[in-house]
C-alpha cells in the first residue's frame, strides 16, 4: 500500500524534529533541584530576618524591594505582567514601568508580611515544570492551618531567580497581569499615565 | 413528624438540589473564568461589600491587621467545631478515611477537652484538620464547576458549590441530635465564625483585592484559583512561563 502524502509529511516532520533535537545542545549546566531549593530557603531566611527585625514599616518595605530585585527576575516579571503593550513600549517606558512595578509589589505584598512575624517556613518539596523548578514551601502560623506557597525558579535570565509565586493556588503573575491590564484600561491604554498611577498604588 | 418522613423530606430536598445541577452552565474546557451572569454578580458584589462596610466597621478599609482578640479566636473555634461533623460526612462521601479520622478526632477532642469547641486542643496536638463541603464532594463525583456566582450575603461561589451549600445543610449529622432551636443557634454561631474570619483577614483582602483597579475581577480570579487549589485540581495548563513570551 502506498504511503499517503499526509503520512509521508508527518514522517518527515517527526524525523526532522528528532534531527533538530539531536543538534540542539542539552540544557547546559541547568539549574539543579538543590540550587532552586537553596535559593528559596535563602529568600525565606532573609524575609524572616526583615520581619522580625522590628524596624519601621518604611525601612522594611525598602528592604523587601531590594530583596525582590536580588532574588526575583523583576524585568521578566514586569514584562510578562504588562503583556502585549510591552512590545510597543519604548525602552525608556519599559524601564520606568519595571521600576514603578518593583516598588508597587514591595509595598502591596510587603505590608502583608508583618503578619508572618514568628511564623515558621520550610521547604517541603520541589518538582520540575517544563525547564523550570517549582519549590514548595509550607508556612505555619500559630493557631492556623499551615498553608502552601510555591515559588517558580529559573536560570533563563543567566542567574538563578524566582519569577512567580503561587500562594494557596493564587497565581501572582495571573493576578498582576489582570490588575495591570485593568489599570491600563482605566487610563484608556495610556502607558505613561498608568505608570504614574502605579507609583502611587500598593 | 415521624423520623422516616423527615428523612424522606430531607432526601427529596437533596435530590431537588442535585437536579438543579442539571441546569448548570458548565465551564467550557480551557476557560479559566466562566461568568455568564456578570452583571447580576457585579450588583451583588457591590451590595455585599456595602453591607459589610456598613455593618462591620472593622472591614471598612482597614490599614492593618486587627488587634488580637481572644473573643474572635473563640468564635472561630466554636464555628469550626460545629462544622466538623459536616467535614467528616463529606470526607466519607469522598472516600478519604484518613481525613475523616483526623476531623472525627478533632470533633471528639475539641467537644470534650475543648469544652464544646471553645478551645482547640486538637490543633495544639498537631491535628489541624481540613474543612470539607458538599461542593467538594460533587467535584470528586465529577460534577462541573458551573458558572461563577456571587451569592447574596455569602459572596463568591460557583453553581456547583452553591448547590453543595444547600445539601450540606440537610446532610449535617448535628441535625439528628439538635432541636430546631439549637439548630438555629448553631447556624448563627457558624455564620459568626465566617464574620470573625472576614475581620481577621480584612486588611489582606483590602490591600490585595478591594483596593485594586477592578475589585470584582480580582475577587473572582483569587476565589476561583484558591478554590480549585483546595479541590486539588491539577492546573498544569495555568503554569505561566514568562520566558516563553520572548522566544518568538
Amino acid at each position: 500500500m502506498p504511503i499517503s502524502t499526509t503520512d509521508r509529511r508527518r514522517l518527515l516532520l517527526a524525523a526532522s524534529a528528532v534531527a533538530v533535537s539531536a543538534l540542539m545542545p542539552p540544557p547546559a549546566a541547568a539549574l539543579t533541584q538543590a540550587e532552586a531549593r537553596g535559593l528559596i530557603a535563602q529568600v525565606m531566611t532573609d524575609v524572616q530576618r526583615i520581619i522580625n527585625s522590628g524596624q519601621s514599616e518604611a525601612a522594611m518595605l525598602r528592604q523587601f524591594e531590594a530583596l525582590f530585585s536580588r532574588y526575583g527576575d523583576v524585568p521578566t516579571i514586569a514584562r510578562s505582567v504588562l503583556g502585549p503593550p510591552a512590545r510597543s513600549a519604548s525602552p525608556a517606558q519599559l524601564s520606568s514601568f519595571t521600576e514603578a512595578f518593583r516598588g508597587y509589589m514591595a509595598r502591596k505584598y510587603g505590608r502583608q508580611f508583618r503578619r508572618f512575624a514568628g511564623a515558621t517556613a520550610q521547604v517541603t518539596g520541589a518538582r520540575q515544570i517544563q525547564s523550570h523548578w517549582e519549590v514548595i514551601t509550607t508556612m505555619t502560623m500559630r493557631g492556623e492551618a499551615p498553608f502552601d506557597v510555591r515559588w517558580h525558579v529559573s536560570d533563563r535570565s543567566g542567574r538563578n531567580l524566582f519569577f512567580n509565586l503561587i500562594i494557596e493556588g493564587v497565581n501572582l503573575l495571573a493576578v498582576e497581569r489582570q490588575e495591570i491590564g485593568a489599570m491600563l484600561e482605566r487610563r484608556r491604554g495610556n502607558l505613561d499615565a498608568m505608570i504614574q498611577d502605579l507609583r502611587a498604588a500598593g | 413528624m415521624p423520623v422516616n418522613h423527615r428523612l424522606a423530606l430531607r432526601l427529596l430536598v437533596v435530590l431537588a438540589a442535585l437536579t438543579g445541577l442539571a441546569a448548570c452552565h458548565p465551564r467550557p474546557p480551557g476557560a479559566t473564568v466562566h461568568d455568564p451572569f456578570e452583571s447580576t454578580n457585579r450588583a451583588w458584589f457591590d451590595t455585599n461589600l456595602a453591607l459589610e462596610r456598613a455593618l462591620l466597621p472593622a472591614t471598612d478599609r482597614p490599614a492593618g491587621p486587627p488587634a488580637p482578640s481572644p473573643a474572635r479566636r473563640t468564635i472561630r473555634n466554636v464555628a469550626d467545631n460545629l462544622s466538623t461533623p459536616r467535614y467528616v460526612v463529606n470526607d466519607l462521601l469522598q472516600a478519604r478515611p484518613a481525613q475523616a479520622l483526623v476531623n472525627g478526632w478533632r470533633f471528639v477532642i475539641n467537644t470534650t477537652v475543648g469544652l464544646g469547641g471553645l478551645f482547640d486542643p486538637a490543633g495544639a496536638l498537631g491535628l489541624t484538620g481540613r474543612p470539607n463541603d458538599f461542593g467538594a464532594t460533587l467535584h470528586v463525583w465529577g460534577v462541573n464547576e458551573g458558572a461563577y456566582k456571587v451569592l447574596p450575603l455569602f459572596g463568591p461561589s460557583t453553581e456547583r458549590d452553591a448547590a453543595g451549600m444547600v445539601v450540606d445543610a440537610f446532610l449535617d449529622p448535628l441535625n439528628m441530635v439538635l432541636s430546631t432551636n439549637e439548630r438555629a443557634g448553631a447556624f448563627v454561631l457558624r455564620q459568626s465564625g465566617r464574620i470573625a474570619d472576614r475581620i481577621e483577614y480584612a486588611d489582606i483582602l483590602e490591600a490585595t483585592v478591594l483596593q485594586s483597579a477592578d475589585p470584582y475581577v480580582q475577587a473572582r480570579l483569587v476565589y476561583l484559583q484558591n478554590r480549585r487549589h483546595f479541590l486539588g485540581e491539577a492546573r498544569e495548563e495555568e503554569f505561566i512561563d514568562p520566558y516563553a513570551d520572548f522566544d518568538d
